[in-house]
């Protein structure tokens, strides 16, 4: 086995790890060594092509459908130079106030997160798509809820050069997302961080890294690794884990970390969530365009669900909706005028789902619907329905529905539907975005996994700064959040510099 | 091993679940075919099983209720039988159907000419490509 050495490790490239990176590669010019390793590929600009399957196995864990212990959700997170900061659409969204209050924890203040968010905001080109550049799925959501009266916001997004090719959940092929894989990894790299991609760490020890670099397989897309294959000891004064909320909690785990630390893995939220197909009796602009504009929100408190629009690929939209046979496939063949929905169930942090370990080591998320997501995910599906038919379907696929398909005319009928609906899981296609929790913040090991700033309790030398640190669900999307998370820990570190890499090389 | 040892009981769940597949001619099923090995390939060998074992299961539980294999049915029979699969109360065969109906979609709709046929022509482009 090779042995390296450095002064900061950093697992993950995502938008912790890249942000740690960034914020920690100043103290390059003091000579301080520090290393990015990311178990996915680096892909060059003309490597995004676009075409579904492909750019899905390429940039996702288990090419997008990670599944969850019992098989009836799915999770999608990246696994690339830039996590899943490449694959999001690049909403950009501050720390909700009142679910920082509510997280309540000691040291952790919503001023200091909404500080530093703006500050990634602005470094990311965080702004609202002009009017021009919004394309009618998403024009026809904002009638829809405007004439229903709903509170319709727009999401500001971090493009630049945006030119709509609607592609950004299979990585930019135009490079117009500012993700960490355009702006803070690059920038770290040029102060001197180093990044190895195609390097999976396989366990935390005491201040070392047991890592595995593979090969580039044949035909598959990226540059190889910088490093040659095989398996090599990295020891680090500080270790930063960034992973994400799936892999960092079963890396603590299989490393036998968790021993001391009963919460670890436990608290994992998502947003399960699903889609509803409205069609039109013309074609609309949809697959041209950022496919995500706008949401609603003014539900999440009471009815714990969020509504955005999205616009999804062949298989995707077919894998999304319920049922098979001809009624599937009369949406599908509608595909140039239908609208879409995405509605985001918001969970809670309860006593049993969590992030495991299978005897292999590998991560298992036990994962089991609350009866408020059930009911926020219903809820949604009906809230969407009346938006589709206020803004001229003339039919809709619901997912819970006894008959998925509703036709305009029973639109007055959906309460009536709703009390009927049916949610059942291994049958009902939800799929969850942004996984979250698993090593929570808080006063100490037996209501936490770190601090306030991410340091592992009772480990002075191991961090975590992900969407892991969540000690409940942040209801909207998390990527600036996790920045936030991620520039605090980062701070921490180059704070206790002197301390922490004391006896350096 | 592929997928479907037996080629007509793969299509006809395959076409029972799209019914377009139907209409596929040679090069359509080996690109379909192609799609789904290319999807199955890195993942672990207990889930080809288990949906090899489903695919064989289609095939001759309904000898139980139609007295005929699933490949000799009617297609509202058959579809019939994917609806009970999928309506069954037992977790396990529901979550091996919706597995079976995911990589199915996949190998339909993830071919660049299927997507052409339903009119989605997204491009890197974008407005652009539009005119």
């Amino acid at each position: 086995m090779k042995r390296v050495g450095y002064d900061i490790a950093i697992v993950g490239s995502g938008a912790g790890g890249g942000t740690v990176a960034q914020e920690l590669s100043t103290l390059c010019r003091q000579g301080v060594r520090i290393a990015v390793l990311e178990k996915g590929p680096r892909l060059r600009d003309d490597e995004f092509t676009g075409r579904e399957l492909e750019m899905a196995g390429a940039l996702y864990e288990d090419g997008g459908g990670f599944l969850t212990a019992d098989g009836t959700m799915t999770i999608a997170f990246g696994c690339a130079y830039g996590g899943s900061t490449v694959v999001y659409t690049g909403t950009s969204m501050l720390p909700p106030e009142r679910v920082i209050r509510r997280w309540d924890v000691p040291g952790l203040t919503h001023a200091d997160l909404d500080c530093r968010a703006r500050k990634f905001m602005a470094e990311n080109n965080a702004h609202f798509v002009e009017d021009g550049l919004i394309n009618e799925n998403n024009k026809l959501f904002v009638e829809g809820c405007r004439r229903l009266s709903y509170d319709v916001q727009q999401f500001p997004v971090n493009v630049k050069g945006c030119r709509g090719s609607s592609l950004c959940n299979l990585g930019c092929p135009n490079q117009a997302k500012q993700g960490t894989d355009r702006v803070q990894l690059p920038h770290a790299e040029r102060n001197g961080v180093e990044v190895v991609t195609r390097c999976q760490v396989l366990t935390v020890g005491e201040k070392s890294l047991a890592v595995r670099v593979t090969a580039k397989p044949a035909g598959g897309k990226g540059d190889p690794s910088p490093w040659e294959p095989g398996d090599y000891q990295i020891d680090a004064k500080v270790i930063v884990l960034c992973a994400g909320a799936v892999n960092t909690p079963a890396l603590l785990l299989r490393s036998g970390i968790g021993r001391n630390l009963p919460r670890l893995g436990y608290g994992f939220t998502s947003h399960p969530a699903f889609i509803i197909v409205g069609e039109h009796a013309r074609p609309i602009v949809n697959f041209v365009g950022h496919p995500k504009s706008y949401y609603v929100d003014q539900f999440a408190e009471a009815e714990h669900f969020v509504l955005e629009t999205c616009m999804y690929f062949p298989f995707i939209t077919a894998k999304s909706m319920a049922g098979f046979g001809a009624p599937h496939s009369a949406f599908m063949r509608a595909f140039p005028r239908l609208q879409m929905i995405l509605v985001l169930a918001c969970d809670e942090a309860d006593g049993y789902n969590r992030v495991a370990i299978d005897k292999a080591g590998r991560p298992v998320v036990h994962y089991r619907f609350q009866h408020e997501a059930i009911r926020g995910l219903i809820r949604g599906a009906v809230t969407s329905a009346k938006i589709l038919f206020a803004a001229g379907a003339v039919r809709v696929h619901m997912p819970v529905a006894r008959d998925t398909t509703i036709e305009a005319r029973d639109a007055v009928h959906l309460e009536e539907i709703a009390a009927a609906a049916e949610f059942t899981p291994g049958k009902t296609p939800v799929s969850a975005a942004h996984p979250q929790g698993g090593c929570g913040m808080g006063s100490g090991p037996s209501d936490s996994v770190t601090d306030s700033c991410g340091r592992v309790h009772g480990l002075p030398w191991l961090y975590v700064a992900d969407a892991s640190l969540f000690p409940n669900s942040l209801e909207i999307n998390p990527y600036v959040t996790i920045m936030a998370l991620a520039d605090r820990v980062a701070q921490r570190i180059r704070d206790e510099a002197p301390a922490l890499l004391r006896g350096r090389s | 091993m592929p997928l479907d040892p037996d080629p007509a009981v793969f299509r006809a769940v395959v076409s029972t679940i799209v019914p377009e597949a139907a209409a596929l001619d040679g090069q359509g099923w080996q690109d379909l075919r192609q799609t789904i090995e290319a999807l199955l390939r890195d993942r672990p060998e207990s889930l080809k099983r288990q949906l090899r074992m489903f695919l064989r299961a289609i095939e001759w539980l309904p000898v139980i209720r139609y007295g005929r294999p699933f490949t000799r049915l009617q297609p509202h029979a058959r579809a019939h039988v994917l609806a009970h699969l999928q309506n069954d109360r037992i977790r396990k065969i529901r979550v091996g159907f919706w597995g079976l109906r995911t990589i199915v979609l996949a190998g339909y709709y993830g071919r660049p000419s299927a997507a052409q046929a339903i009119g989605y022509a997204a491009s890197a482009r974008g407005w652009e490509a539009r005119g």
